[in-house]
């Protein structure tokens, strides 16, 4: 390389001026360099001691969980604290709150993909596979939810003894069509971009067992120029259909609430409000997780401040959404000039449920407004206290939806408070144990980061047509 | 695997083409061009990475992948549609709050589901199948060198298969395209082609008794059983509940070991409060009433009403005519139940005296083996039957000086 060559100390890549293009990645790093860096981490020979505590942690909470399932299938769901007036209760809100987690991973995918911000490159495969996790959360409460588990595929129309069919005309029937569709084509577009990389790891493997493995995997993969053609046209269509499948997953999701006549729920605002709140909670997780990530395992140069930053912008502008739709709902509230709507909003800021309505507030409208402040977005511990901030914001909310407005309905006779038992918060618990014991293997055994896609973007990549085999010159 | 074909003389690992290593994207572009019009055909670039604007130096013409998935699409939205029309709107109809059977707007979201469900599923596997994948072997992976074409190499295969292939002209062609090593590839397919011998006897197993669960289940659907289903999961079969004359029944109720708590005291069901003793229980100054209450005029339509209710109530047992032969009675007979307890005939004398109120009483509350019918039959309608049991009785018993002159001519 003639020019660029930028290490991660001397240059900032988080400039805002736009006549120059920022590198989007740092340091020495040339195609077989990306390749080592990446594939690296799976090769190590050691996993090293900070992994194996964090992944003994998840694991027991992982353990913890499905011991109370078991405890939950066997005694019933009354172990819950849910009862009438609040039948969903923690259930229904950890698994929006883990639906919505997964949003970013397709957005980043999925959405900038489309629109080429090709710094996605460095973070998509980490995204990814945190929307497949977080989406596995999600199912897993729906899934134990129904009571008798061993009766959920009732939720699918399998022809039965009984002749009987599923109720397509209810939001909840659309909800299992779209997160499984979300979960599966989700699961797909990850599997479908890791390929290539697998078959890097197959043919640096050394051991006979991880050449089986990975060589399985990566299906025979051998770069062909005719593969690669269908392969990119494939991964945009791919794009092309999960941008829509996003926005309509939590669309769909906020109609189990819209659908229903509950003060509080039968908003039209919904839809777009859950879609802007789950970008804004899944950017947060990403954050979270690649804020440590990046420094454990080295990969400061391709996941850079540059990239952080960018998903610091996205969380101060979905953010703002947020706190927009919030102050939207109060004031329809009144505007409509509907009693119960009036009342229940006055019940969420100043009810029993007060202090979990001003966590989320304060959590998900005012935090990331520090991000206006280039300091604060660019640094990475920062970052991240006011993502945990937020992700917290974001669990709050779902639970101010769901759990305020069906405590108090319109018939004060039946009003409730509802307090969750220790299966609930064991479940909750559990549940960041399963994503993160999952997310901690992935980390471990599969290329972080998607390394074919970030030497396309590299200049080297590219085909000079003046002088071929010369070393290319200039931009990234 | 070699070692233990390599016995065979023809079993020898095939001359399988030219592998050509070059130096960066740019080099490959400018050798596949030469390639290409050279004029082969069975050859490829292989690269870490797609490279962008190599395909017409390879000479490939954009792929119709994206038909097949559109129409994939498509199918799923038709797919969507006809299921939600036929299981809700034909199949298996049932009104949800007065919702239509069959609604567009109420379809859509899972119609866009599997629309994209179609579409993507597709395009993940035709694109695999499209490109020859999943194939785990290939004579390019005979070659050490090619191990960095996931890394950082730029190759150019050209396979023995093709029509103008010449080991040595065509070796030629690569080194003058720029090549920086040039390699045979060996095409051991032939003798790599057979399975292991464990491994097909692994899987040929498996095919036989994967067939064992069909059988299982196609004997289960075309004969039928007399015994119970087998319930997996025991449901609400078991459900601690308190069993009348168990002794033990593994519920305790509640801590005054009643199963059902108690009405809270001086409650009063709805329709139950009993003022008017004469009209809910037949009773007058502690006694069997002898007349009708006062709500019950003794009337035609009175009458009338209570053979109606008698017919429907009283007649299988005690038979229309009051004789103790309904058809209850009759069936038990020709059974010969040796337990049968036959229905009173209603004309005994003993019951011919009774007031009204008794009658009443036996409705309401039944007598020794029969049942009571205060709870189906309204007291008005116990009244009526009480009366028009009156008229019956006296229907059967009545001198011939009580019917009127004309008719007395009928019944000689
Ligand atoms: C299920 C059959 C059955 C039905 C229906 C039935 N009875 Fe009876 N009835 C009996 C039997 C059996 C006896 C005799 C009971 C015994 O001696 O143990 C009886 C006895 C009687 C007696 C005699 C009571 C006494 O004081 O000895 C009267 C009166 C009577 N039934 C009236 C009615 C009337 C009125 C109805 C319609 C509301 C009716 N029964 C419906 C089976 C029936």
């Amino acid at each position: 390389m003639t020019s660029t060559v930028y290490s991660d100390k001397e240059f900032d890549n988080t400039g805002a001026d736009p006549t120059a293009r920022a590198p989007l990645i740092l340091g020495d790093l040339d195609i077989q360099g990306v390749t080592d860096v990446v594939a690296g981490i799976p090769e190590q020979p050691r996993t090293s001691k900070a992994w194996w505590i964090a992944f003994g942690i998840s694991v027991s909470l992982a353990g913890m969980f499905g011991l109370l399932t078991a405890h939950l299938i066997y005694t019933g769901t009354g172990v819950w604290g849910n009862n009438i007036p609040v039948g969903w209760a923690w259930p229904i809100v950890n698994f929006v709150f883990w639906v919505g987690i997964g949003h970013a991973g397709t957005l980043i995918s999925a959405i900038l993909f489309l629109l080429r911000q090709r710094w996605r490159t460095s973070i998509n495969r980490f995204a990814e596979a945190m929307t497949v996790f977080a989406v596995i959360c999600a199912l897993i409460f729906p899934g134990i939810h129904v009571g008798r588990i061993w009766l959920a595929y009732w939720m699918f129309p399998v022809p039965n003894q009984m002749e009987m069919w599923p109720n397509f005309r209810s939001p909840l029937l659309w909800d299992v069509f779209a997160v499984g569709t979300y979960g599966l084509v989700s699961t797909l577009f990850w599997f479908f971009g890791m390929i290539p990389d697998l078959a890097t790891l197959r043919d640096r493997a050394t051991g006979c067992i991880r050449k089986a493995i990975y060589g399985a995997l990566a299906l025979g993969w051998n770069g062909s120029a005719r593969h690669w053609h269908r392969y990119e046209r494939t991964y945009l269509i791919l794009a092309a259909l999960a941008t829509p499948l996003v926005l309509s997953v939590h669309s769909v999701v906020s109609f189990d609430f819209a659908v229903a006549v509950l003060p509080g729920w039968h908003t039209t605002i919904f839809p777009p409000y859950f879609v802007a709140g789950a970008i804004f909670s899944g950017f947060a997780m990403v954050i979270t997780l690649a804020v440590p990530a990046r420094i454990i395992f080295g990969l400061e140069k391709l996941i850079t401040l540059r990239h952080l930053e960018n998903m610091a912008k996205v969380i101060l502008t979905t953010g703002s959404m947020v706190g927009y739709a919030y102050g939207m709902e109060f004031f329809i509230a009144w505007y409509s000039g509907n009693a119960t709507e009036g009342f229940t909003f006055k019940n969420r800021a100043f009810g029993p449920y007060a202090w979990a309505y001003w966590i989320m507030v304060s959590c998900n409208v005012i935090a990331p407004q520090l991000f206006w402040f280039k300091k604060i977005r660019s640094t990475p511990w920062l970052m991240l206290i006011v993502c945990i901030f937020v992700n917290i914001g974001m669990w709050f909310e779902r639970f101010v939806i769901t759990v305020t407005s069906l405590s108090r309905d319109f018939l004060p006779s039946a009003w409730g408070y509802y307090s969750p038992t220790l299966v609930d918060i064991g479940m909750l618990i559990g549940s960041f144990g399963i994503f993160f014991t999952l997310f901690l293997l992935f980390l471990r055994f599969v290329p972080v980061v998607a390394m074919a896609e970030v030497k396309a973007i590299m200049p080297e990549a590219h085909i000079h047509k003046s002088s071929h085999g010369e070393e290319p010159a200039h931009h990234a | 695997m070699h070692e233990t074909t390599s016995t065979s003389v023809d079993l020898k690992p095939k001359d399988g083409g030219l592998l050509a290593q070059f130096k960066n994207p740019t080099a490959l572009a400018a050798a596949c061009e030469k390639v290409r019009d050279a004029g082969y055909k069975k050859w490829d670039a292989h690269s870490p990475f797609p490279i962008h604007g190599l395909d017409p130096s390879v000479g490939i013409r954009p792929t119709r992948l994206p038909w097949l998935i559109f129409g994939a699409g498509i199918t799923g939205t038709s797919v969507a549609i006809l299921l939600q029309w036929w299981t809700n709107a034909v199949n298996y109809t049932f009104s949800i709050s007065g919702k239509p059977f069959f609604s567009l707007p109420a379809n859509i979201p899972i119609a866009f589901e599997l629309t994209v469900l179609f579409a993507a599923l597709t395009a993940f596997f035709a694109t695999l199948g499209r490109n020859g994948l999943p194939r785990l072997h290939h004579p390019l992976f005979n070659s050490e060198r090619f191990l960095r074409a996931t890394s950082d190499g730029f190759f150019i295969a050209i396979s023995s298969d093709d029509p103008g292939y010449r080991p040595d002209s065509t070796r030629a062609l690569l080194e003058a395209a720029g090549a920086e090593a040039v390699e045979h590839m060996e095409d051991d397919s032939q003798i790599n082609a057979k399975l292991p011998r464990p491994l097909t006897i692994v899987l040929v197993t498996a095919f036989v008794l994967g067939f064992i669960p069909l059988g299982v289940i196609a004997r289960a659907r075309t004969n039928t059983s007399p015994k119970p289903r087998i319930h997996v999961v025991p449901d609400m079969d078991s459900q601690p509940m308190f069993k009348a004359q168990a002794a033990f029944s593994g519920f305790s109720g509640f801590a005054d070991q009643r199963a059902m708590r108690q009405p809270v005291a001086g409650t009063v069901a709805m329709g139950d409060r009993h003022l008017d003793e004469h009209l809910t229980q037949g009773i007058v100054d502690g006694a069997f009433a002898t007349t009708l209450p006062s709500e019950i005029p003794m009337t035609r339509s009175t009458l009338e009403r209570g053979r109606q209710r008698f017919n429907i109530y009283c007649a299988p047992c005690h038979g229309e005519a009051g004789y103790g032969d309904g058809m209850v009675a009759q069936r038990a007979q020709a059974l010969g139940s040796p337990k049968w307890v036959p229905p009173t005939n209603l004309h005994e004398p003993r019951l011919r005296s009774q007031p009204f109120g008794q009658m009443f009483n036996t409705i309401t509350h039944g007598i020794r083996n029969m049942p009571a019918y205060g709870h189906a039959i309204p007291a008005k309608d116990r009244w009526a039957i009480a009366a028009y049991l009156g008229a019956l009785q006296l229907s059967q018993n009545a001198p011939l000086s009580a019917v009127p002159q004309e008719q007395r001519a009928a019944l000689k």
